[in-house]
């Protein structure tokens, strides 16, 4: 499969805020993300993850390095619409993303900025509220709305676009859990059903366990990378640099502490309470 | 606290007059104006009246609505039919030590608060009746023949219905500010008017640095939706006049006319 994004050597290093040394985020650092995939990107805070999302779409330019998004190089000028329109992007805070105050505007927004005619915008305004589950709220004014179904309009104002990528940065930091869950569930099936690449840049690890692959990052470099269960059950890599495991890993990874022969890949709920009555009864 | 402030008021509805294009609406408000200050006597007013209320009849705005907004001129239409009253020469009618109140003072205090009401009553008739967004969007079609002077029309707009936008966000979070510094024993009800504006400081400072915050986020994100001015931009919806819109214009022209020719007779 091709892929979606490749960064290359990159490097980055914010101006120092009092006349000292650059501060370096990024030195060589290479990824690939594969077209089609569910890419997880976890870390700390401060561990260069939201910088390294907006190279993504050009946001942010390397000092060093390059990076390609289907095959678009993100320096070219010349393409930078379309680099936006195909890796689209969705912050953290769904209130400073929404412009117009009547939610099909504010999804009609892109594609209005890309000249796409009149009865097209509707099309895919509409198309875009289905797909979020939002198109009974379309004349609904945003800030009645509740936070879970604010950050589902902002996805869908991407989606309009018809991007073939997505990075989301901590979508749901600033929700409760219901509205994380109602997020969530709307980027897998972003992923599962219309084949769109979504990068989602997170600190929550149960969100993580819903990737294909998971990225866990740590001072601006890649710690380790892989599928859920291959990053998860390297408890003593992750717990190093102080990032927890999700709860099943831990209660695993405590009982084989203790002397138990468990399983550590255990990650959902029903596995490890699986993993657990099958040990008992043996 | 702050949750009943409405700007703008908009009653949402499905009259022809909330139906009519905003352009429409707003090209009558400023024919309605300028057809006002033509007026000159009764019968004129009397046309500029009935054209008002067969307006507000077809918007079912309640009259009630109408006169709260009347409400925070009061003071300024008292105070301009005071002094037209006791300082226009005429046929004096009542005279007290160095006050003395003419015929012509009567009349024309009349005819200026009547102009005062009708005019905020025809402009408020607008905002009830047209949404924000609609009112934004028809200002910038119709100021659109002065980008040929590079007059930032789309920008104009465009940071108007932002700020519209973020009114809301920005009353919550005022909200949640002045509840936070009373937490901490802010005072903001005691103590002169001096003291007071002072107590605003811890309120103020907050609220700017987070609105340059979030405009900050709000412009990366409009980049990141492709946003690059109003060049080559399309609309979800489009203006179009219909029939009902020639309709008004006509009556608007109408009554233009009208107090025009009434004028040539001193009516």
């Amino acid at each position: 499969m091709s892929n979606a994004i490749t960064a290359e050597k990159l490097s980055f290093s914010y101006p120092s805020q009092n006349e000292g040394e650059p501060v370096r985020v990024f030195e060589g650092l290479d990824l690939n993300i594969e077209e089609g995939s569910f890419v997880a990107i976890l870390g700390h805070n401060g561990c260069g993850k939201s910088t390294l999302a907006k190279h993504f779409n050009a946001v942010l330019l390397p000092e060093g390095g390059s990076v390609h998004v289907f095959g678009l190089d993100t320096v070219d000028e010349e393409r930078l619409l379309d680099i936006r329109r195909t890796v689209g992007m969705v912050f953290q805070n769904p209130d400073n993303q929404m412009v117009a105050n009547v939610v099909e505007e504010d999804v009609a927004f892109a594609p209005e900025n890309l000249g796409v005619p009149t009865e097209e915008i509707r099309r895919r305004v509409d198309d875009a509220l289905k797909t979020v589950g939002m198109y009974e709220y379309r004349t609904h004014a945003p800030h009645l709305l509740s936070g879970g179904q604010k950050q589902r309009i902002a996805i869908a104002g991407v989606i309009a676009m018809e991007p073939r990528c997505i990075v989301l940065d901590e979508p749901t930091a600033m929700l409760d859990p219901r509205g994380r869950q109602e997020v969530l569930d709307t980027i897998v099936r972003l992923n599962r059903e219309k084949g769109i690449t979504v990068v989602l840049i997170t600190h929550h690890m149960t969100e993580a366990l819903r990737a294909d692959r998971v990225i866990v990052m740590n001072d601006g470099q890649i710690l380790t990378d892989g599928t859920p269960k291959e990053v998860f059950t390297q408890v003593e890599l992750l717990q190093g640099v102080g990032l927890s495991v999700p709860a099943t890993t831990q209660l695993l990874y405590a009982l084989r502490q203790a002397g138990y022969d468990l399983p550590l890949d255990a990650l959902s709920t029903e596995e490890c309470a699986q993993a657990l009555h099958e040990f008992l009864k043996a | 606290m702050l949750k009943d402030i409405t700007l703008g008021q908009y009653f949402p509805g499905d009259t022809v007059v909330h139906r009519l294009d905003p352009r429409t609406k707003l090209l009558l408000v400023i024919v309605y104006i300028v057809a006002l200050f033509l007026c000159k006597w009764y019968v004129s007013y009397a046309v500029a009246l009935a054209f008002l209320a067969l307006a507000v009849a077809l918007s079912r705005i309640r009259l009630k609505a109408l006169f709260k907004g009347l409400k925070p001129l009061i003071i300024i239409i008292i105070f301009t039919a005071l002094l037209n009253l006791f300082y226009s020469e005429g046929r004096v009618l009542v005279e007290f030590w160095i006050f003395k109140i003419t015929y012509e003072g009567i009349q024309n205090a009349f005819f200026l608060v009547l102009r005062i009401m009708l005019l905020v009553m025809g402009t408020f008739l607008l905002t009830y009746t047209t949404s924000p967004i609609a009112l934004t969007d028809g200002l910038e079609s119709l100021l659109s023949p002065l980008k040929k002077i590079r007059f930032p029309v789309h920008e104009l707009a465009m940071m108007m219905s932002i700020a519209l936008r973020f009114i809301p966000t920005l009353i919550e979070e005022t909200d949640k500010i002045i509840s936070a510094q009373k937490a901490r024993g802010a005072d903001f009800e005691t103590g002169n008017i001096f003291r007071r504006a002072k107590a605003l400081i811890p309120i103020l400072v907050p609220l700017f640095v987070s609105a340059f915050r979030r405009a900050d986020e709000l412009a990366t994100a409009m980049e990141c939706r492709c946003y690059h001015g109003g060049k080559g931009r399309t609309k979800l919806k489009q203006l179009h006049y219909r029939g009902r819109d020639v309709i008004a214009l006509l009556l608007g022209a109408l009554l233009l006319a009208a107090v025009i020719v009434l004028r040539q007779f001193a009516l």
